[in-house]
């Protein structure tokens, strides 16, 4: 009974969707996503990580042909949008559908320090992984004291 | 410190690691598994799942038919350069587990399954002797 309306998971998955929203309001999380961030649950799910010299972002994006997934980057506001369309294949009856199917868009704010022109981007194993670069001019310097 | 550790990371690795961290919060973040999305259907032959597992190569994958019970394990290796923080994260764990309950009419010796850019596609076909078949009508 909790299963079907919690859906996949059921109670267990609830708890884990409560924690979640608790981390956004105690912002566990101080990562800036702006005003064009989606709720949790967005299609394809991110991490970011960072580095001194680079900015990560992880999608976790499987079954995408990398042709057809489009990243565009304006100063430092990162998108990226593609489709994830189910192929019709010869007469079958279907029993669940809870993977993503349709295009999707998500739009990040990556820290001011990063170049636009400097963004990569690689798809492997169904994981688009964006690279910004920060370049050295940006990065914050140590002043040596004389 | 420890909530920045990104939870992106062979889970073997992280559990490792969570005893000497000495919080409940991070071993149990780290032995958490996800879920995978599935997609079933079923034709003539059998029944086909698809699986949203990415990150997971074939090497890290583990499909497994029991009796009645078919379990997908799989771990993320997720490519990280060195020295990197965490500063936001939506997957918490690299850690996948899934099982199904198979039915009889299922030949679970015929499994078969393949990868392919992070997605799991299973195949189990129906017992020969179990397909559908088209009754003809003898003229009498």
């Amino acid at each position: 009974m909790f299963s079907s309306q919690l859906g996949n998971g059921g109670l267990i998955q609830e708890f884990w969707r409560l924690e979640q929203e608790m981390d956004e309001l105690l912002g566990r999380w101080s990562w800036p996503l702006g005003i064009r961030s989606t709720a949790r649950g967005t299609f394809p799910p991110m991490n970011i990580g960072v580095t001194p010299d680079n900015v990560e972002v992880y999608f976790f994006a499987p079954g995408l042909d990398p042709k057809s997934i489009e990243i565009s980057a304006q100063q430092n506001v990162v998108t990226i949008s593609g489709e994830r369309q189910a192929k019709a294949e010869g007469d079958r009856t279907w029993f669940r559908k809870e993977r993503f199917d349709g295009s999707f868009r998500r739009v990040i704010n990556l820290p001011d320090d990063v170049a636009a022109d400097r963004i990569r981007a690689r798809y492997q194993d169904g994981v688009l992984r964006v690279t910004a670069e920060r370049p050295e001019s940006r990065k914050p310097r140590r002043i040596e004291i004389n | 410190m420890n909530t920045q550790q990104m939870a992106r990371r062979p889970s073997s690795e992280a559990q490792a690691q969570a005893p000497a961290e000495g919080q409940g919060q991070q071993s149990r973040e780290a032995s958490y598994a996800l879920v995978p999305p599935a997609d079933i259907f079923e034709d003539a032959d059998g029944i086909g799942i698809l699986l949203d597992m990415p990150g997971v190569t074939k090497d890290r994958l583990k499909v497994n038919a029991d009796r009645n019970e078919l379990t997908i394990e799989g771990d993320a290796s997720i490519d990280m350069p060195e020295g990197m923080e965490a500063a936001y994260a939506e997957i918490r764990s690299a850690h996948y587990r899934r099982s199904f309950t198979l039915t009889n009419e299922l030949d679970s010796e015929a499994i078969e399954a393949t990868m392919k850019d992070g997605v799991l596609s299973i195949r189990i076909p129906k017992r020969a002797e179990l397909k559908p078949r088209q009754i003809e009508i003898q003229a009498a």
